[in-house]
């Protein structure tokens, strides 16, 4: 795997992605049983991190969101933030592509780093860490465009140099699953399309600039649980090519998708202050079923949050 | 413990299964209607007269010589007059106005909705600004042309002077309506933007801006309104009361369709009376024209989310 300083664009596109021949398929598990027990999580492959946590904290101001966070993301796993709400899963995801930069007073110490590169270094674009590092939202967000112009804008504004546009559009659609449900209708509004294909069309349009990390945050909250299965099938597949960080409020969905897993939870301080904090971080499998800290447990169970 | 007893909302609580069909008198509900009602009938009352009144008063003036002829002081040439001059001086303004304070006021919001950081003092102070300036009296914007555009600039009384006074003055109207209209652009567009890669002023220019084009449409165009029916500030700009050309230029010598009212007015003849009414019925017709542009404006390019 070869990869670009952030802060110069990469000029050929097959420099920077090659494809994982290490395919694995997906074990069985029971997509319909939302509410069953967690299940175990797909043994992680082998893998080098392609990013690093260390010592992350995000302030809002002066109030420190989430305190020291150190984990690993394994390249081309999937990898999964569960806990209870306001405890800063979504603010670590964020600070993982700079998407925090546009929240005024949002400021990150400790570092995140991207094949060794800081990514809070002052000479970083922040452009192009999203470029590389793409992000699927909570709710489906297309744009009020046609399903086509979503899925080709994210190349045009980032200037890649594409032989024939409508080839990119159609290989985006079919790697997020959603080409034979819109491939008559390019030109309709993507707003047109259901919730479930909504949200895989904000997928199409995120693999479509080719990044090397997507970025999950809830991707199926507002969804139902159809197009939930269909979502976590997809991650699944793209998992061959691409490193996937998922926050998500559903155990099962993380026990079913993920490699590994971060529990985050919300500490009370003197000050009576709530802060995140990174409980464990481990494989998928050992963390639902041997989990090494109490309050994991407690979460794992039922028994809090 | 015995259970809790609950108080009823109602005095009498219906049976189960009594009557649907007897219906209560809500003496609140009349009365809030009858109130909005009449509200809405003097609002149009008074609308509707002035309008009948105008309709009647100039039904005779109202054909063609009110564009092809040129106003007159005589009432023996009184037959054969109209309007042009100031129809066209009007025109002429009226264009210009766009021309100057619609690139200027959507710039100015664009810069205070997306660049501008408001916790800075000075963004605040000119925030409050211009929520001010909407708020001066128009003939106070006449008096600072004359001193400084015409006089200190050396403009002189010409259309070009008109038309910036006219532009400085409806200038807030447009920054606030434009802001309203980038306001309502969810965040999740630009959040969704931001993560392909793309830059503040690609995200700004192709997506914010195309959403919000029918705010910025509509609310440009009832400034514009605005401005097309001032007399006060061109009274003390020297619009011409009398004068027997069109404009040709910017430096040229201009009158305007209220000012054109206002003269006519002035004089005791009911003949100049009339006349004046057919101009009013003119100029209404101009400001309707400008609004059913900004109703299709914005119900072609509305967007849903």
């Amino acid at each position: 795997m070869t990869y670009q300083p952030l802060h110069r664009r990469p000029k050929n596109e097959s420099e920077v992605r090659t494809v994982n021949p290490d395919t694995t398929s997906r074990p069985a598990v029971n997509i319909a049983g939302v509410g069953a027990q967690p299940v175990a999580g797909h043994q992680p492959r082998a893998a080098a991190p392609v990013m690093e946590l260390s010592g992350v904290s995000v302030y809002y101001g002066a109030y420190e969101a989430v305190r020291g966070t150190s984990m690993p993301i394994q390249e081309k796993q999937i990898t999964a933030m569960i806990g209870p709400s306001g405890c800063g899963k979504s603010t670590i995801l964020r600070s993982l592509n700079r998407m925090n930069d546009l929240i005024p007073g949002a400021r990150v110490t400790g570092s995140v780093t991207y094949h060794g590169q800081d990514l809070y270094a002052k000479d970083v674009d922040p452009i192009e860490v999203r470029r590389r590092i793409g992000m699927v939202f909570q709710k489906p967000n297309p744009f009020p465009k046609s399903i086509y112009d979503n899925v080709a804008y994210g190349p045009r504004v980032t200037g890649m140099k594409v032989a024939n546009m409508d080839d990119l559009v159609e290989k985006a659609l079919r790697d997020a699953a959603l080409w034979d449900e819109v491939k008559d209708k390019l030109k309709s509004s993507g707003l047109s399309l259901s919730g479930g294909q909504q949200q895989r069309l904000c997928i199409a349009r995120t693999i479509a600039v080719k990044p090397e990390i997507i970025l999950m945050d809830e991707p199926c909250s507002a969804l139902d649980p159809i197009a939930t299965a269909k979502i976590e099938d997809l991650m699944f597949e793209l998992s061959n090519d691409y490193t996937i960080v998922i926050v998500t409020h559903n155990m099962q969905q993380a026990a079913r998708v993920s490699h590994y897993t971060s529990f985050f939870t919300a500490e009370v301080d003197e000050k009576q202050e709530r802060h995140g904090r990174l409980v464990e971080f481990t494989n998928t499998s050992k963390l639902f079923t041997n989990p090494t800290d109490k309050r994991t447990e407690d979460y794992i169970t039922g028994r809090f949050g | 413990m015995s259970a809790p007893t609950l108080t009823p909302t109602r005095p009498e609580p219906s049976a189960p299964g009594a009557a649907l069909t007897q219906r209560r008198s809500r003496p609140g509900e009349v009365a809030f209607r009858l109130a909005m009602q009449s509200c809405l009938v003097i609002a149009f009352g008074v609308l509707a007269s002035l309008l009948a009144w105008v309709l009647i008063k100039g039904w005779n003036r109202l054909d063609s010589r009110l564009w092809t002829e040129m106003p007159t002081g005589l009432t023996s040439r009184l037959d054969g007059a109209g309007v042009q001059s100031a129809l066209v001086g009007t025109l002429w303004i009226i264009s210009l106005v766009a021309v100057i304070c619609l690139p200027i006021g959507i710039l100015s919001a664009i810069y205070l909705e997306e660049y501008a950081d408001n916790t800075r003092w000075y963004n605040r102070l000119l925030e409050l600004n211009i929520q001010n300036l909407a708020g001066v009296p128009s003939i106070i914007f006449g008096i600072l042309g004359l001193g400084i555009i015409a006089r200190a600039l050396g403009l002189g009384f010409t259309v070009i002077t008109a038309a910036i006074v006219l532009s400085l003055l409806v200038l807030p109207v447009v920054i606030i309506a434009t802001r309203e209209a980038i306001r309502a652009v969810p965040q999740s567009i630009r959040q969704a933007s931001y993560a392909l890669g793309a830059t503040k002023w690609q995200t700004v220019s192709r997506q914010v801006l195309p959403s919000a084009v029918p705010g910025i449409a509509t609310g440009s165009i009832l400034a514009l309104s605005r401005a097309i029916g001032e007399a006060a500030p061109l009274i003390v700009l020297g619009a011409v009361t009398f004068i027997t050309f069109n404009p040709d230029g910017l430096d040229s010598a201009y009158t305007a369709l209220p000012i054109q009212i206002y003269t006519f007015i002035t004089r005791p003849q009911a003949e100049f009376a009339e006349l004046a009414a057919g101009a009013i019925v003119l100029l209404l017709a101009i400001v309707l024209v400008m609004n059913s542009i900004a109703i299709f404006v914005r119900n072609r390019f509305e967007k849903r989310w």
